[in-house]
């Protein structure tokens, strides 16, 4: 082939000694284009590319010519086949003569990471990120952090209390020098690209001063309006107005909710402010706005439980005494409604008979949620052995339809309630729940027993509602640009290989966000995550491909052929195109508006190329000019 | 709107109150409603337990004539051929293949547009925001309305009401001024097609229904289908059997109750013809 200096073949070309043959030849030839024909790019092309730049030969004169899964692997061994090797051969041989030399670009990172989220997932996140000593900033939607971990009451498989083991972590986070802590506040707008994105936080007004509030609960005392329904106590207890979620809430100083408030509402009371002993509330503020820089953003908004009557047949909603999981939780839980006595939220009795439903939602494509949640077998099983602890002479059912324990100790944990605990798991689904003489009679099978119908008369059911994505997640995902699958669990960037990354450059995942999960998956990726974010944050600069779009520049008059329409912005996918002002240096009078590629978010995709009438973008790396050679190459034999 | 009638075999004989009381309370209303001409057996339970392609002509011979004739709409009063000819109508739909072939057994071209209604949706549709003006006695009782089981499954074809409770008969009857008692057995088996062969085992299930229902109160029991009518009504004796006492709660067809509440005579709406006497005005 014409240009072609020196040709080799070796086996194993990735490996060292092919590795040194490259850069041999590289010098001995003094080369300035080099072609490999092997597998895929994908696998190998950064590998020749920095062989390449160690022999002192610009990376980006090295193509790769995909000789395996574009030839070899998918055509028979034969004559055709070798031909059409020797093509792609030649195509690239002829569009590396045109490459240029290109240098990687360097985008500068802002030192602070946006964690969203204050669960466990996100207090993991922020705690490990912090104590590599980088800047955090954590912005959590409810007054206090903590998520749904501070309203479990036990954890599987240890059964160590939650409340326990998660508040040292929480008090960690706000008296860490290098968290700053948002409670009440939420993500209003998310601009940038990676390293150098620009956060808007609404911080909700709290009406209560907290560099005043000394955290005293005088004014919880004594609000009037103290029967609203408690969102930490799903609903089975109250709180009052003014109000922290929890005793052990982190900051432990309450917020007033706007909807509830007699003051708000009606315009009377003011007991709270006249009671204050620091004179911390103050009424009517306006929220407040900041802007942060923000490097990289690690997002841990979590889940959330169903319970709506999705479930007709099981009377959700219509029976007080059919409770879900989260609900059974707070009524175990010592510091609950009931202070851990299992007790019927219609009557306050003790049930003597308690039946736990699982799979309730969850692999039913039937009712839309076609996934499993994974954490319910392990959760009732513990809340079935939390209720024998409590109640000892009580008979506990378990209607299931597999055991899904695959942790570790998982396994030994259910068959501690099957065997020693006296906990009755019966195989198979239940048909209806429905209410008689002050029981609730539920009909199910045993389909272990060739289906007999087994019908229990309950005092209380609990079902385990399938885990979903929680309020608020496909707009959150909108303003970030971030996927989502149908169910709106954000889209990790590759199911098996990338699991804590986006597909948006510098925004991770971690926890339930993400899918179901339980809590050591969780810290788990909550660890992994804040390792991508510091592996980010830790360089001087990021350092990008410069395989990506520019727009040409000429002389004056014309400054560039590009002539402003504006057709490329519309289109770019990743919104990396801006608009450029061409000033007369003197006057500062705008000669012409160009389009102008943002270097740190461009993906190369092409978009604008083809969409250019004027043909005034070109792709650095795959030029037009680059490109043609290639194909004509291909066409003329 | 041309709004075709399909009565199938059970309102001409078993059920003649049904139809009765659906032609009286559709006059009330001064709605018209025109019978298919030469309309035959949908086949029911019978066709679809031997052969697939005469589970799919019977039904597809109805609504191939239903086409010709320019219906838009066929009020369908039994749940069984409501079932059958929704469902054969998707099956066709679903299967071009299978739609050429039965079309050639039937001798006619279908062309599967014409809208399948069950009485419940004739009633939404065409009479429900008049019934409260019409009203001239109020159905004051307590009621439990059994919808069975083929009026509101499969959801993925039928598409109308929920599937495991039910309302739009609650809804009906509390408009005409009746209390619809919330139970667990709208959608519980009757035994169907066994009161034939195991008169004891329907004697077991409706049992359970009926029982149910007079304990919560019920004074009548509402339904909108001849088969749940039958095991319910007629199949007394043995569901007295198994509850052990004579239970004298009478079952009567959403039209009748509305028919009753807007003054239609009770005669006209065959209430005479059930087998446990409805005292119930």
């Amino acid at each position: 082939m014409a240009g072609v200096e020196f040709a080799t073949d070796y086996k194993y070309m990735c490996s060292d000694p092919g590795q040194n043959l490259i850069k041999q030849a590289i010098k001995e030839h003094h080369l300035d284009g080099v072609v490999v024909g092997s597998c895929s790019p994908r696998m190998h092309e950064m590998t020749f590319r920095k062989v390449c730049s160690e022999a002192g030969m610009n990376p980006y004169l090295c193509e790769i010519a995909n000789l395996r899964e574009q030839c070899s692997w998918v055509h028979e061994k034969c004559d055709a086949t070798t031909n059409k090797a020797i093509e792609i051969v030649r195509g690239l041989v002829e569009k590396v003569k045109r490459n240029k030399p290109l240098q990687a670009i360097e985008v500068p990172i802002s030192k602070k990471a946006l964690v969203i989220g204050g669960g466990i997932a996100g207090i993991q996140a922020s705690l490990d990120i912090a104590n590599c000593g980088h800047q955090v900033i954590l912005v959590e939607q409810s007054p206090s952090i903590g998520g749904h971990m501070s309203q479990l009451s036990e954890t599987f498989p240890t059964l160590d209390c939650s409340q326990c083991i998660l508040t040292p972590r929480m008090v960690e986070v706000a008296q860490h020098p290098n968290i700053t802590l948002y409670t009440y506040a939420e993500l209003e707008k998310l601009e940038g690209f990676i390293g150098n994105f620009k956060a808007t936080i609404r911080l909700k007004d709290k009406s209560v001063d907290f560099s005043k509030c000394t955290g005293c609960g005088l004014c919880m005392t004594k609000c009037p309006q103290k029967k609203i329904p408690s969102e930490f106590n799903e609903g089975l207890g109250t709180r009052t107005a003014i109000y922290t979620p929890s005793p052990q809430a982190v900051p432990n100083k309450p917020v007033i909710d706007r909807e509830n408030c007699n003051y708000y509402k009606k315009g009377v009371c003011k007991i709270c402010q006249k009671f204050c002993p620091t004179g911390a509330i103050e009424y009517d503020k306006a929220d407040k706005f900041i802007t942060e820089e923000i490097g990289a953003v690690v997002v841990t908004t979590g889940f959330n439980v169903l319970k709506t009557d999705f479930f007709s047949e099981y009377g959700y909603g219509k029976y007080k005494d059919v409770i879900t999981g989260l609900q059974f939780e707070r009524l175990a839980s010592a510091s609950g409604p009931t202070l851990g006595e299992i007790r019927r939220p219609s009557d306050g009795q003790i049930p003597k008979k308690i039946v736990f439903i699982a799979c309730c939602g969850s692999r039913d494509p039937a009712k839309g949620l076609a996934y499993c949640s994974k954490i319910c077998c392990m959760y009732t099983a513990k809340h079935a052995m939390l209720y024998q602890h409590k109640v000892p002479d009580g008979e506990s059912t378990v209607f299931y339809m597999d055991i899904r324990a695959g942790g570790k100790n998982y396994e030994e944990f259910v068959r501690r309630a099957i065997e020693e605990e006296q906990v009755n798991y019966v195989r198979g689904r239940v048909a209806r729940v429905y209410e008689k003489n002050g029981k609730l009679i539920v009909k199910g099978a045993d389909t272990l027993l060739n289906a007999k119908p087994v019908e229990i008369e309950a005092d209380m059911v609990v079902l385990a509602t399938a885990s979903i994505a929680n309020n608020g997640a496909e707009d959150l995902a909108q303003k970030m640009h971030i996927s989502y699958d149908p169910y709106h669990f954000f889209a990790e960037a590759h199911p098996k290989l990338r699991p804590v990354e986006t597909n948006t450059a510098g925004i991770f995942l971690a926890g339930a966000c993400q899918a179901p999960k339980d809590i050591p998956e969780t810290v788990a990726a909550a660890s992994g995550a804040a390792v991508k974010v510091v592996s980010l944050l830790s360089k001087p600069t990021l350092v990008r491909e410069p395989l990506i779009a520019v727009v040409n520049r000429c002389a004056p008059p014309q400054y560039s052929t590009c002539v402003g329409c504006f057709m490329c912005q519309t289109i770019c996918p990743y919104q990396a195109i801006e608009r450029e002002d061409i000033t007369d240096r003197r006057t500062g009078q705008v000669i012409k508006t160009i389009a102008k590629i943002n270097p740190g978010l461009c993906q190369g995709c092409g978009t604008c190329v083809s969409f250019c009438r004027s043909k005034s973008i070109d792709i650095q790396g795959y030029s037009n000019e680059e490109m043609y050679a290639e194909v004509s190459a291909l066409l003329n034999k | 709107m041309k709004l075709g009638f399909y009565p199938g075999c059970s309102l001409q004989g078993t059920s003649r109150e049904y139809n009765e009381s659906v032609k009286a309370l559709a006059a009330a209303f001064d709605i018209e409603m025109k019978t298919i001409d030469d309309w035959n057996c949908c086949g029911a339970s019978a066709a679809h337990s031997i052969s697939k392609e005469l589970s799919l002509a019977l039904p597809a011979r109805i609504l191939a004539l239903a086409g010709q004739q320019g219906f838009e709409q066929v009020v369908v009063p039994c749940a069984a051929c409501y079932n059958r000819l929704a469902v054969a109508q998707y099956e066709l739909n679903q299967d071009r293949e299978l739609k050429s072939s039965i079309e050639q057994a039937i001798e006619m071209p279908l062309n599967n547009q014409v809208k399948i209604i069950n009485v419940l949706q004739f009633i939404n549709t065409y009479i429900k925001d008049k019934i409260a003006d019409k009203v001239k006695k109020k159905f004051e009782h307590q009621v439990a309305c059994y919808y069975g089981c083929l009026l509101v499954r499969p959801h993925k074809i039928l598409g109308f009401d929920r599937v495991e409770d039910p309302t739009s008969m609650d809804e009906l009857m509390t408009i005409i001024g009746a209390t619809p008692l919330d139970w667990g057995f709208k959608t519980e088996c009757c035994g169907a097609s066994l009161s034939i062969a195991r008169t004891d085992l329907v004697g077991k299930l409706s049992g359970k229904i009926i029982k149910d229902a007079a304990d919560r109160g019920a004074e009548a029991i509402i339904v909108a289908c001849p088969m749940c009518h039958s095991n319910l009504d007629m199949r007394r004796p043995q569901i007295d059997e198994y509850i052990g006492k004579e239970i004298s709660t009478p079952v009567i067809y959403v039209t009748q109750a509305i028919g009753l509440a807007v003054g239609i005579a009770p005669e006209k709406l065959g209430l005479q013809r059930h087998f446990v006497k409805v005292n119930i005005r």
